[in-house]
């Protein structure tokens, strides 16, 4: 059999454990419950399972074979070559967790740096080395608004991913915290600073902004929220897009305690919604309360730089019942592509970048809500995703599929509000050749 | 002798930066949103990248650098043909939002997969969503308590479980909202039925096991306890990690267990990444399907579709649908293994483990807690080893990391001193095994002053993990704190 070596060595190893049938193995699983054979194919040739791998890879459209121009929290983004040869490299992807740092010097090092990135483009003193995604991170960020402000509500914007209420749920169900969710303002997108004002009082536990948020649109105002929520002893969360970390203020710079984000975008393929890297960092007073693994700078017996995992007192591995979080395999390649692409980009790199995403956000815009029939939804300044009503969005949908291109988001489905309307998404790899397609068939619906 | 790279490899922001010029922005961005705080991000040329990070993998050990028998995370070869397909294009650059029909190929690998893990598993519904398998076990207590609160049944809020299990396992049933009930195993190992027949109670919610447990030893009583923890009105939880021991020889669902999550990760071949992406399916009963993470994928004549209409569902556990390309080799592993392969991995995992224990505890230099008869992993003491030589079984774990070789899990299950935990694989040789064999007894009889300083021969000598705890440096905007550790 394939991939395992004593096949043929099976009844020589028996001998040796003065056993006769493999099955002597087993005869600790009682008779009732024993089966013969799993009701399965039998095992094939790679070149077979190949061919049939070739044949399912054609039912799927891939981004390029079928320009995309989805938003919500998903986009394309170029990964250069040297992602792929550094997370292709076995040492680093078939390691596992490094219990060992003595033999995972590399990996370690590579967190360490990971953490470092994180905290400069976040504005935070410290990053745990990833969560499973940018959603499960809201959850573990509002349980640890509750550990370290002992008050059990978490209060949230109407406007974030059902995806992200549902998980947020979820996670904070157990701990038996409620969650308050505040309006956005139907004209510029963002959020409704009176309804905040309102909904934020000495029981709020924490707070959780996205910036930009779901809709695209930047909240302006985050200088007006931290003080509210110093009042009250709440923390400040905030979600972001890494990449508009470019240019954009980090939340660190408006007062933010926790700073969470999906960072998938840096240097991970779109992999149909896997491959996400949870972002979270902080600041420094709360270190204790991390969920995740951290990795430290330490030294070895004689006195040499090293690495380590630290802090593990907080891990379920440790604490069981009483750890800060139950996750324990988190997003270790992912975060490895991050570390490597935002070195491949340097700062310098991603603040073009950034600029580039922001500029192109702002073209499609244009062009699509010049259209007649279609229209900008909110008037707030936005990154590289924006809302437009359609004459009929589903008509859009459809007609736009007939001719290779997927279109924006449909809203409808989960905010029965937005009627008629799709988020758009775009990124530097959406070039002038494929936007102006996108225009001409949106003109050709109405 | 064996020895590793060493580099002295700087920090990314030690390296001298090539792209000096500051970016000057122009964006129309409103001031008011602009950063006007630096981003000490180092500006590289690729060339640099690639041999930092070249040289950093080069201090790393991994499955296919040699033999990885951590107790537990069964780590085995991760078969090359599986991350090639899973960087296709048709898969990796697919949108989680975009139109149904044009995501067919990666829908039909959702749905085969759920229905080949439950012909693996003997459940009869299964979700792929959970990231990882503490993910997937919170998945689990969180279709239990839907399930409770369903039947309109409030009073349960205890979730037992043995004193062998996971850490991960306690972690979820707090993270759920249970209180955790830890009991003692006996003196065979194994769960203690009357220990067990005290705590059940009408306030048990679940009894969490993971079968072969994590000294190697397989629940024989398993029929017993399942009726035991029904009778109470509980459910039975089953924690996969092990599952490499078993298949094709028993399955969970015959045992009982109302809910099993499995490590794709680990039973299924795709690489651990150093820490992930993982993948943490959830199976169930029929009667807990209805409580399962949304969407389901459903297949309607010949096409397939994700559905949300499930009023009782839990609704989501992880944006989209889970770590596809991990679903996608796990998929690719089972084609390639079948049946039959699937059933001749567990035999000779199991064969190798008990192989090395023989081996081990004929040359009486390690002690073996319990019973005979182990699965695929097993659990030796060095407390011999301790008692007359001062050698600790962290120290034997360093010393083999001289040897090339990367060291057992250690100190766990807690209820073993001095704990070794062993766990081969079906992916190594004889001679592989024999040679690790070989260096653990010698190990055992080198000079204990070579085994306490332990490791001399990797990229760093030992480390000191207390100095990092108290005087934490997490990022290198901090590193001249390192001064203040002193050796």
């Amino acid at each position: 059999m394939q991939f395992i070596p004593n096949s043929p060595l099976k009844k020589s190893m028996l001998h040796e454990l003065k056993l006769h049938d493999i099955n002597d193995l087993f005869s600790d699983i009682p008779k009732e419950i024993k089966i013969e054979n799993l009701k399965l194919p039998p095992s094939r040739h790679q070149q077979d399972v190949e061919d049939h791998m070739r044949q399912l890879a054609r039912q799927n459209k891939s981004f390029c074979e079928m320009p995309s121009f989805l938003g919500g929290g998903y986009k394309p983004h170029y990964i250069p070559a040297v992602v792929k040869s550094i997370i292709s490299r076995s040492e680093f992807y078939t390691a596992y967790t490094p219990y060992q740092p003595e033999t995972s010097q590399g990996f370690l090092q590579a967190i360490f740096e990971y953490q470092s990135m994180i905290a400069e483009l976040t504005g935070m003193d410290v990053s745990n080395a990833s969560l499973y995604d940018g959603a499960t991170a809201i959850g573990e960020a509002a349980l640890m608004s509750m550990r370290i402000t002992k008050k059990k509500t978490f209060v949230i914007p109407e406007n974030i991913s059902w995806e992200k209420k549902s998980i947020l749920t979820n996670y904070t169900k157990g701990a038996g915290i409620k969650i308050k969710e505040v309006a956005y303002d139907k004209e510029t997108g963002k959020i409704d600073l009176e309804d905040l004002k309102k909904t934020i009082n000495a029981e709020t536990a924490g707070f959780y902004l996205e910036n930009p948020n779901f809709f695209g649109v930047f909240e302006d105002a985050v200088e007006e929220i931290h003080p509210l929520l110093q009042k009250n002893q709440s923390l400040f969360i905030v979600g972001v897009d890494p990449i508009s970390l470019g240019i954009c203020k980090s939340p660190g710079e408006y007062g933010a305690d926790i700073v969470i984000g999906e960072g998938k975008s840096l240097g991970n393929p779109l992999d149909f919604g896997g491959s996400t890297l949870g972002i979270f960092a902080c600041k420094n007073e709360f270190l204790r309360q991390i969920p995740g693994r951290i990795i430290g700078m330490t030294k070895d017996h004689q006195g040499k730089r090293a690495f380590c995992m630290t802090m593990q007192t907080r891990e379920q591995h440790i604490r069981r019942e009483k750890a800060t979080s139950n996750i324990c395999t988190n997003e270790g390649l992912c975060m490895l592509a991050t570390a490597t692409y935002l070195s491949w980009l340097g700062g310098k790199g991603l603040q073009e970048l950034c600029e580039t995403n922001f500029e192109r956000g702002q073209q499609l815009r244009k062009q699509i809500s010049a259209i007649p029939g279609f229209s900008r939804v909110f008037s707030g300044v936005h990154f590289n995703e924006f809302v437009i009503r359609c004459p009929d969005a589903a008509a859009v949908h459809t007609h736009l599929l007939r001719q290779g291109m997927q279109g924006g988001l449909l809203l409808e489905k989960w905010y029965p509000k937005l009627t008629n309307c799709m988020l758009f998404g775009v990124t530097e790899l959406h070039n002038d050749e494929s936007m102006t397609r996108l225009v001409s068939l949106l003109k050709e619906v109405c | 002798m064996y020895h590793s790279a060493v580099w002295r490899e700087p920090l990314l922001n030690e390296l001298e930066e090539t792209k000096k010029e500051k970016y000057a922005t122009k964006s129309m961005l409103p001031d008011s949103l602009q950063r006007k705080t630096s981003l000490d991000i180092p500006n590289l040329d690729e060339t640099q990248v690639i041999r930092h990070f070249l040289r950093l993998s080069q201090m790393n050990y991994g499955i296919e650098s040699g033999i990885y028998p951590l107790g537990s995370c069964t780590m085995k070869y991760n078969p090359k043909i599986c991350e090639d397909i899973s960087r296709w294009e048709q898969f990796a650059l697919l949108h989680p939002y975009q139109d149904e029909t044009t995501t067919q190929g990666t829908l039909r690998i959702m749905y085969e997969l759920e229905k080949m893990l439950c012909e693996i598993t003997g459940m009869d519904h299964f979700t792929l969503q959970p990231a990882a398998g503490a993910q997937g076990e919170f998945t689990g207590l969180l279709i239990t308590r839907a399930y409770y609160e369903h039947k309109k049944d409030f009073n349960r809020d205890e979730v037992i479980l043995p004193d062998t299990s996971h850490g991960t396992n306690p972690a979820s049933a707090a993270m759920a909202g249970y209180k955790v009930i830890e009991i003692p195993s006996t003196k065979e190992g194994t769960v203690d039925l009357e220990m067990l027949k005290k705590v059940l109670s009408n306030k048990t919610a679940s009894f969490m096991l993971t079968n072969p447990n994590t000294l190697g030893i397989f629940e024989s009583e398993i029929i017993e306890i399942a009726r035991l923890v029904h009778e109470a009105g509980a459910l039975l939880y089953y924690d996969g990690a092990n599952m490499n021991a078993i298949m094709g020889k028993a399955r969970p669902g015959d045992m009982g267990f109302d809910i099993v999550h499995l490590n794709l990760h680990k039973t299924f071949s795709t690489p651990h990444g150093g820490g992930g992406p993982g993948s943490g399916p959830v199976g169930v009963k029929e009667k807990l399907g209805r409580f399962l993470p949304v969407p389901r994928v459903l297949k309607k004549q010949n096409n397939f579709c994700f559905d949300y209409e499930y009023p009782d569902s839990i609704g989501k556990i992880k944006a989209t649908y889970g770590n596809s390309s991990v679903i996608l080799k796990a998929y690719i592993y089972i084609l390639l293994m079948g049946g039959n392969g699937l059933k001749e991995t567990s035999e000779i995992a199991v064969l190798n483990a008990n192989y090395m224990k023989k081996k081990l505890v004929d040359s009486t230099l390690y002690q073996l807690p319990y019973r005979q008869l182990r699965k695929h992993e097993f659990v030796i003491s060095c407390e011999q080893l301790l008692s007359t030589k001062g050698i600790r079984a962290s120290d034997v774990a360093k010393r083999l990391l001289d040897y090339g070789l990367h060291p057992p899990t250690v100190y766990f299950p807690h209820i073993v001193k001095e704990a070794l935990m062993i766990e081969p694989t079906e992916s190594e040789s004889k001679k592989t095994l024999d040679e690790y064999i070989d260096t653990l007894l010698k190990i055992a009889q080198e000079d204990p002053s070579l085994v306490k300083d332990a490791p001399h021969n990797t990229a760093v000598q030992r480390i000191d993990e207390i100095g990092a705890v108290k005087n934490p440096i997490l990022t290198w905007k901090n590193i001249e704190k390192l001064n203040e550790i002193h050796i």
